[in-house]
């Protein structure tokens, strides 16, 4: 908890340099111009997304596997930071493809996956408030999310086959993909900026998470104790 | 008992507790007619339009009409807390898993033999020549269906709004088996029909991957 300040200072120090970066320090793209900057943080975002989509598949399987609460816990705070992730990917990437393409949307492979994953993983945010019982919400959750990640590689491929409009990568995109080395060093500060922020929801979220669940418990051995000390107090304590 | 034949013996009863009622299937089929002919009066399409748009037309119908009778498969069982009585039975979770999956998979079968010459002939495409390709695709994206749509109401006939809750799980995650469906049935109602074994192989791996791990989580999932 005391590392807590110095830690979010640090993340917000460096996002503010990661945003200075992609503005005023990062080469102007030949085509594209100024509104190619969106693109250090519509990557970074779907990087914590990923990564955030991954942590929860691992929880999901660590649930399962071991019965541990707080694997719980990391699985829904990271599908919830996952999603937000997400949404700010969908955000920058419609904002960015309506100048640089000439329309919002497009129905091709990397959008329409995101989409879906974004649509899956909102169900199981919604499976989850309508299952009551802590225990097997747990569990059936953690089989959907287990089953949503699954189906990511699938949508990938067939809409890969149906159609493709997204540029292929020109990061990591081979040696011809002439990438300014400025870029690629902005593009790093980025992400790691945007996975720091992600990182620091997560524990949060986790936090307030495992909060909820003790609050639970403490609810459950007081009305156990209320009832134990006979039906007079609780009568009185229930009105 | 092997998996296997509990998965039969489930079947069975899943396929006598039908015939009695008779419940399932004639609501299944009417819905689905009823997608075909309100497509038809919002898109009112040419003959050459309905080339194009049908075998999506068909393909969501089914996945309307499944995502709805894949409810009461899991469903039903809660009424009188038959689940419990089927947990308790000497058998692997997945044969209980499988016997429904294998129920679901007939019946909504059966509601395609019905339904495909219906839309045929309301839609003026020719089957001719078609019919064992076509069944090919049909029992493949059938099977993923029931596979994940199985799975799906075992997890909602335990929430709040279970109704709703299944076909939200389920739409999107068919998203690749409803792409891969729609085009391997157009390249078969074309001009040229062919089959195409890029689609067929996308809905063999959507099969396999989910029956996999329905397999593997079955335990999980069937807990009490």
């Amino acid at each position: 908890m005391a590392r807590r300040v110095p830690i979010t200072l640090v993340v917000a120090a460096l996002m503010f340099v990661a945003g200075y970066a992609a503005l005023f320090i990062a080469p102007d793209e030949r085509t594209m111009h100024e509104i190619q900057r969106i693109f250090y943080f519509h990557l970074g975002s779907w990087t914590a997304m990923f990564t955030a989509l991954s942590v929860a598949f691992v929880a999901n399987i660590g649930w399962l596997l071991t019965r541990k609460p707080r694997w719980d816990w990391l699985g829904v705070s990271s599908v919830e930071v996952g999603v937000v992730s997400c949404t700010s990917g969908l955000i920058t990437g419609v904002l960015w493809g309506k100048p640089a393409w000439g329309i919002w949307w497009t129905w091709d492979a990397r959008l329409t996956t995101c989409f879906i994953l974004w649509l899956l993983y909102i169900s199981y945010l919604i499976l989850r408030g309508l299952l009551d019982e802590p225990q097997r919400r747990a569990t059936l959750s953690a089989v959907f999310g287990i089953f949503a990640f699954l189906d990511a590689p699938l949508v990938y491929a067939s809409n890969r086959l149906w159609r493709g409009q997204h540029p292929s990568p020109v990061i990591f995109g081979g040696p011809d993909s002439a990438l300014d080395p400025r870029m690629g060093k902005v593009l790093v500060v980025c992400m790691i900026a945007m996975l720091g922020v992600m990182l620091i929801v997560l524990v949060d979220r986790y936090r307030l998470e495992r909060m909820r669940h003790e609050l639970d418990e403490l609810r459950v051995e007081a009305e156990s104790r209320s009832a134990s000390a006979g039906p007079a107090l609780t009568s009185a304590t229930k009105s | 008992m092997t998996t296997a034949r509990a998965a039969g013996i489930l079947l069975a009863k899943e396929l006598r507790l039908e015939f009695r009622a008779r419940e399932l299937l004639n609501a299944t089929i009417v819905f689905a007619l009823v997608v075909v002919v309100l497509f038809s009066f919002s898109f009112d399409p040419t003959s050459a339009e309905s080339r194009r748009l049908g075998p999506g037309l068909l393909w969501i119908a089914f996945l309307f009409a499944g995502s709805l009778m894949l409810h009461p498969s899991f469903g039903r069982e809660q009424a009188n807390q038959t689940l419990d009585a089927l947990r308790m039975a000497p058998i692997s979770p997945f044969a209980l898993l499988l016997g429904k999956m294998l129920a679901n998979f007939l019946f909504l079968s059966a509601a395609e033999v019905i339904l495909v010459p219906v839309f045929a002939v309301l839609y003026n495409v020719s089957l001719a020549g078609v019919v064992g390709r076509l069944a090919i695709v049909l029992a493949m994206g059938t099977a993923g269906l029931c596979i994940t749509g199985t799975v799906f109401s075992a997890i909602a006939a335990h929430a709040r709004m279970r109704e709703l809750l299944l076909p939200l799980l389920l739409l999107p995650i068919l998203a690749p088996l409803l792409i891969a469906a729609v085009e391997a049935t157009a390249s078969l109602f074309a001009e040229r029909p062919v089959i195409d074994t890029t689609w067929l192989a996308i809905l063999a791996g959507f099969d396999i991957v989910f029956l996999t791990a329905s397999w593997l989580l079955s335990d999980f999932l069937l807990e009490e």
